[in-house]
C-alpha cells in the first residue's frame, strides 16, 4: 500500500468504529478542504452513502462561495444537512468586528456555543471532526476518540489511554465523543488525496490575482496568502516548499499564547 | 557550545524536500525515558536542526519563555499546554512531523513522569522505533527501565539510546561507558538490543545532526544518521488470513460484512470460516465505492465482503481460511501492563477487547508480578495488579473468543482491558489454555456445557432435596413431591429404593447391599455420588433414603461448591421413634440424627399433615432457590 492508501484505510476503520458505537452520530462539515475530504472518506466507508447527518455551523460571516459550494454538495451527495447558528448572539450583535466581542469571544459564541446547541438539541453522542495533529500544539496531543463532558469541556490533562486501534467507546450519559479520523494526516496529505480522488473543493483555495486562502474560516478572521497556485498539484508543490504554518492566517489564534488552548478546552473543534 | 547557524541548515533542507520520495510512509519514532531527562528539548532542537520549524515559531517560543522569565526552552515547541510550560513537564504525548536529508519522520514525544504512563503507552504503541533518553548526570532511573520494558511488550524492537546532558558531566567518556553497560544489561533482560549508544547535548544540538568537537572520543553515527537506519514495520506477509468483522451493513440490497484484513490476504471465491462458531461461506464480491473493481485485498486493507451463502455473521467474529483456524477458548495467559488508577483485581469483571471482539472477563489468577527495576519477580502471592505494574495473569472470558498466541499473530494476539468505561490495561496472549485443538482439524469447537447453560435451558437452578425418615413413608411423600414439581414444569427426578437398589447392585456387586434401613457408609457414599451426578445434569434431584449425617454434610458441601442448591428434610409420623434410632447399622447409628442437620423437620401421617408438609417443602424450594412460582397446583 502507498502511504496515502494507508492513511485512507486507517480513517475508514475509525469512521466505521464510530458508526458502530455511537448513535446518534453526526459529522461536522466546515465546508473546508479537510472536512470535505472527510466526507469523501465517509462515502467510501459506507459504499457511497452518508448514513448520518452532516452539521454546518453557520456563523453568518462565512464567505458566500462557501455557502454556494455547501448547497451544491448537499444536493449532489444527497446529504442530510443540519445548519447550526447562534441566532441569539447574532441578534444581540455580540460579535467581531462590528459588535462588542473580541475575536476569541466571537469564535466561542458563534461556533462553540452554536455547536453545543446543536449537540443538545439532537442529543449527539458522537461527532466526527476533521482536525489534524499537524495543525497546532493542542491538536498534536489529541486522541482519535476524545471524550467531552456535558458542557463539551475537554479534560486534556487527563485523557484516557488509546492504543492498538482500541478506542474508548463507553461514556457516561450526557457526554459525547469527538471522533478525529484525520488526526494522522498532514495538510499536504489532504491535498494529495483531494488530487488523487478528484474531490471538489471551494474555489477560494485557488490563487486569484496572486492570492489564495490556505485555511477557510470567517471572512473577518481569515486572511489570504500570496500564491500563484491555480491547481491542486500547484498547491501541493507550494506547500512542500513553504515555511509558513497553516493557521498563521487565522487571526483568532494569535490573540494571546493560550487563546487557542482556551477555545479548544471549552469545546471548539 | 556554539549553535549551528540556521542558514547553513536551510540549504540542506531545500534540496531535501524536492528529493523526498512520495508514497513512502514516514517512520514513526517515539522518544521515551525518565522524567526531565530532556526528551522534549531533544525533539524541539531536532526540529530546528533539521529545518522543520515553520517561520516565526522560534520567536513565539522566545516570547513564551520571556513572559515566564526563564531561559529559552526548546521543550516548549512540544509542550503546548500552558500547564506543561508553566511546570516544565510533559503531560500528554505529542506528535510532530520532521524531515531529514533522506526521508520523513513522525516524532512522538512521550511524557516521562510515571503518572502519565498511560500517555506514554498511547504514543509508543504505534511506533516503528524508539529513542531512549538517559540524562548523563542522573543515569538509569525508574522510568528508564519501565519504558524500556514496555517497549518490548508493545513490540517496539528498533532502539537507539541517547545519553543526554553530557555537558553536565564534562563530556566524560567514563560516565557514558558506565551508563552504556548498565543499560545494555538491563535491556538485554527485556529482550531488546539497542543498535547504538550516542552521547548528546540536546539543548545545544551536540551529535544530533553531525559530529561534534565536544566528544572526540565518540566515533559513531549522529542521531539523524542512526534514525535513518530505522525501518518502517512491515506487515508480516506469510501469516494466515484474519479478518475480524467490524460491522454488517445493508446498502442497496446487499448485505456487506466490513472489517480490516489484519493478516494474510483474501480473494473473491475464497472459502471463509467464521470463529467462534465455525460457520462457512465463500466470498461472492469485494465491494468498493469510487474505486476499481476489486478481486482481492491484502493486509491492512479495510474490506466489504458479500457472501455466496447467507449465514449469520456478527461483529467480533473472525474470518479465517479453511484449515487455518485461530484458537477458540475462554481461558488464556496474558502478559499485561495495567494503567488504571484502581488495581486490576482477581475475580472482578472487566471488559476484554481482542480486535473487534468484546466480552466480559475475570482474572482467575495473578501468576507473576514483574518488578520494573530488576525485571525479577515481585515476591509473595498477589490478588491484584497495581497502577502501572506489569504482570502475568490467567484470564477467563464469559463467552469464548477467537484468539491467536501473540507469537503466532501479533494483531490477533493482543488484548486490552477496560475497567468501567475507560481502557485501563493492555497486553499480549502468550499462552492459550483449554482450547480444543482446532488447528489440527476443522469443525466447530467441542465445548463442555456449563451448569449455567443447563440452568438457563431448564429455567431453574438444580437442587438436591434429601428426605430422611422411615423409608416407606418418605418414598410416599417423595413421589408426590416429584409429581408436583414436574407439573410445575421442572426437570425433576426421584431416587429411592425402587430405582437405587438396582443401580447400586449392578455398579458394585461386591457392596453389601442392604435395605435402606441398614445403609452402610460405603453405600451412602455411592448414593451421594449418584445424587450429585444428576444434580449436575441440571435436575432437581430428590433422594428418599436415610443417610448418615457425615455423608449428608459432605454431600451438602459438595453440592454448594458446584453451585447446586441443597435442602434436607426430616419427616416423622406420630408414634415414630426418632429417626436416628431407626437406622440400626452400626457405622451409621453413631452420627445420625442430630436435629440441626435438617433444614426442615415436618410431621406426616394423615392426609392433612402430608399436604401441609408438601406445601412447606415446595414453599421452601420456591423461596430459597428461586424455583418457578406455583402456577396452579393442588396437593
Ligand atoms: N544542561 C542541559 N540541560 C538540558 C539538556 N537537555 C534538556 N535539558 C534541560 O532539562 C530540563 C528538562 O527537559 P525536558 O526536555 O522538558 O525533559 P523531558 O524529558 O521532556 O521531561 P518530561 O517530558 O516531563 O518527562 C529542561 O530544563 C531542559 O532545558 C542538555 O542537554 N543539557
Ligand atoms: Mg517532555
Amino acid at each position: 500500500m502507498t502511504h496515502l492508501e494507508k492513511l485512507e484505510q486507517q480513517s475508514i476503520y475509525i469512521i466505521r468504529e464510530a458508526f458502530n458505537k455511537f448513535e446518534p452520530l453526526g459529522l461536522l462539515w466546515s465546508v473546508g478542504k479537510d472536512s470535505s475530504a472527510l466526507l469523501w472518506l465517509v462515502r467510501k466507508a459506507f459504499f457511497g452513502h452518508v448514513p448520518f447527518p452532516v452539521i454546518h455551523i453557520d456563523t453568518s460571516y462565512k464567505i458566500p462561495e462557501m455557502i454556494e459550494y455547501r448547497d451544491r454538495l448537499m444536493r449532489e451527495w444527497n446529504l442530510n444537512l443540519i445548519v447550526g447558528q447562534n441566532q441569539e448572539v447574532l441578534a444581540r450583535g455580540e460579535t467581531y468586528p462590528n459588535g462588542s466581542a473580541s475575536r476569541v469571544r466571537c469564535c466561542s459564541l458563534l461556533k462553540t456555543e452554536a455547536l453545543n446547541q446543536v449537540i443538545h438539541q439532537h442529543r449527539f453522542s458522537g461527532l466526527i471532526v476533521g482536525i489534524r495533529r499537524d495543525e497546532e500544539g493542542t491538536r498534536s496531543k489529541e486522541r482519535y476518540f476524545s471524550p467531552r463532558d456535558k458542557s463539551s469541556e475537554w479534560n486534556f490533562k487527563n485523557q484516557p489511554p488509546e492504543f492498538w486501534d482500541q478506542f474508548n467507546t463507553d461514556f457516561a450519559p450526557g457526554t459525547h465523543v469527538r471522533v478525529h479520523p484525520l488526526l494522522h494526516w498532514t495538510e499536504v496529505n489532504v491535498w494529495e488525496y483531494i488530487h488523487h480522488e478528484k474531490i471538489p473543493v471551494v474555489s477560494l483555495y485557488f490563487a486569484n490575482k496572486g492570492r489564495r486562502y490556505r485555511s477557510l474560516g470567517c471572512a473577518p478572521c481569515s486572511a489570504t496568502v500570496a500564491s500563484e497556485a491555480k491547481t491542486v498539484p500547484e498547491i501541493i508543490d507550494e506547500l512542500r516548499k513553504t515555511k509558513q504554518s497553516e493557521r498563521s492566517t487565522r487571526a483568532q489564534d494569535q490573540e494571546s499564547e493560550d487563546a487557542f488552548e482556551r477555545l479548544r478546552q471549552s469545546g471548539y473543534m | 557550545m556554539e549553535q549551528r547557524s540556521v542558514e547553513s541548515l536551510l540549504v540542506e533542507i531545500q534540496t531535501t524536500k524536492q528529493s523526498m520520495p512520495s508514497g513512502d510512509s514516514p517512520v514513526r519514532v517515539v522518544i521515551v525515558g525518565h522524567v526531565d531527562h530532556g526528551k522534549s528539548t531533544f525533539v524541539g532542537r531536532l526540529l530546528w536542526e533539521t529545518g522543520s520549524l515553520p517561520t516565526g515559531k522560534q520567536e513565539q517560543i522566545q516570547t513564551a519563555c520571556q513572559r515566564r522569565g526563564v531561559k529559552f526552552e526548546w521543550a516548549f515547541l512540544m509542550d503546548a499546554f500552558q500547564s506543561e510550560r508553566d511546570q516544565n513537564i510533559t503531560i500528554d504525548v505529542a506528535q510532530t512531523w520532521l524531515h531529514t536529508a533522506t526521508r520523513e519522520y513522525v516524532i512522538i514525544d512521550a511524557p516521562g513522569h510515571r503518572e502519565f504512563l498511560k500517555n506514554m503507552v498511547t504514543g509508543a504503541a504505534s511506533a516503528d522505533a524508539a529513542l531512549l533518553l538517559i540524562a548523563a548526570n542522573e543515569g538509569v532511573r525508574e522510568q528508564t527501565r519501565q519504558h524500556g520494558y514496555l517497549l518490548s511488550l508493545l513490540g517496539v524492537r528498533q532502539l537507539v539510546v541517547l545519553v543526554n546532558k553530557m555537558d553536565l558531566v564534562g563530556y566524560d567518556r567514563a560516565v557514558f561507558s558506565h551508563i552504556e553497560s548498565e543499560c545494555s544489561a538491563f535491556l538485554k533482560k527485556a529482550g531488546i538490543e539497542p543498535q547504538v549508544f550516542i552521547p548528546i547535548v540536546a539543548a545545544d544540538g551536540v551529535n544530533l545532526a553531525g559530529p561534534s568537537g565536544e566528544t572526540p572520543w565518540y566515533q559513531g553515527p549522529s542521531v539523524v544518521a542512526a534514525m535513518d537506519g530505522f525501518e518502517c514495520l512491515k506487515a508480516p506477509s506469510a501469516l494466515p488470513l484474519r479478518i475480524p468483522i467490524q460491522d454488517v451493513y445493508r446498502f442497496d440490497h446487499r448485505r456487506i460484512l466490513v472489517g480490516r484484513v489484519e493478516s494474510g490476504q483474501v480473494s473473491v471465491g475464497d472459502k471463509l470460516v467464521f470463529w467462534p462458531g465455525g460457520k462457512e461461506a465463500s466470498v461472492e464480491t469485494i465491494e468498493a465505492w469510487s474505486a476499481p473493481k476489486k478481486s482481492g485485498a491484502r493486509t491492512g486493507e479495510t474490506v466489504g465482503l458479500t457472501l455466496k451463502e447467507q449465514i449469520f455473521v456478527e461483529r467480533g467474529q473472525v474470518a479465517t481460511p479453511e484449515g487455518m483456524p485461530p484458537d477458540v477458548t475462554h481461558k488464556f495467559k496474558a502478559r499485561l501492563f495495567w494503567l488504571g488508577k484502581e488495581p486490576l483485581v482477581r475475580n472482578r469483571s472487566y471488559k476484554l477487547k481482542v480486535t473487534t471482539q468484546e466480552v466480559s472477563c475475570q482474572v482467575l489468577s495473578v501468576d507473576r508480578v514483574i518488578d520494573a527495576d530488576s525485571l525479577g519477580e515481585v515476591a509473595g502471592v498477589r490478588d491484584s495488579v497495581g497502577h502501572n505494574e506489569v504482570a502475568e495473569v490467567t484470564i477467563h472470558t464469559r463467552t469464548p473468543i477467537a484468539i491467536d498466541p501473540y507469537s503466532e499473530n501479533a494483531a490477533t494476539g493482543r488484548l486490552v482491558l477496560a475497567d468501567g468505561t475507560m481502557l485501563a490495561g493492555g497486553g499480549i496472549a502468550y499462552k492459550v489454555l483449554d482450547a480444543p485443538s482446532l488447528k489440527a482439524g476443522k469443525g466447530p469447537a467441542a465445548e463442555r456445557l456449563t451448569l449455567q447453560q443447563r440452568h438457563h435451558r431448564f429455567g431453574h437452578k438444580s437442587v438436591v432435596v434429601w428426605l430422611a425418615g422411615e423409608p416407606a413413608e418418605i418414598s410416599r411423600i417423595a413421589q408426590r413431591l416429584e409429581c408436583i414439581l414436574f407439573a410445575r414444569g421442572m426437570a425433576v427426578f426421584l431416587l429411592d429404593e425402587s430405582n437405587l437398589t438396582g443401580v447400586l447392585t449392578s455398579m458394585a456387586p461386591d457392596l453389601e447391599t442392604l435395605p435402606p434401613s441398614r445403609t452402610s457408609w460405603n453405600v451412602a457414599a455411592a448414593i451421594s455420588e449418584t445424587v450429585l451426578l444428576l444434580a449436575q445434569a441440571g435436575l432437581v434431584t430428590l433422594v428418599a433414603w436415610p443417610l448418615p449425617e457425615s455423608v449428608a454434610a459432605s454431600m451438602r458441601a459438595l453440592a454448594e461448591q458446584k453451585n447446586v442448591g441443597f435442602l434436607s428434610v426430616l419427616l416423622s409420623s406420630p408414634g415414630d421413634t426418632p429417626a436416628g434410632d431407626r437406622v440400626d447399622s452400626p457405622e451409621v447409628a453413631a452420627d445420625q440424627g442430630s436435629p440441626s442437620a435438617y433444614d426442615l423437620r415436618l410431621d406426616i401421617g394423615e392426609q392433612a399433615a402430608d399436604a401441609a408438609a408438601l406445601t412447606e417443602i415446595v414453599d421452601k424450594l420456591t423461596l430459597g432457590f428461586q424455583l418457578p412460582p406455583p402456577a396452579d397446583y393442588v396437593i
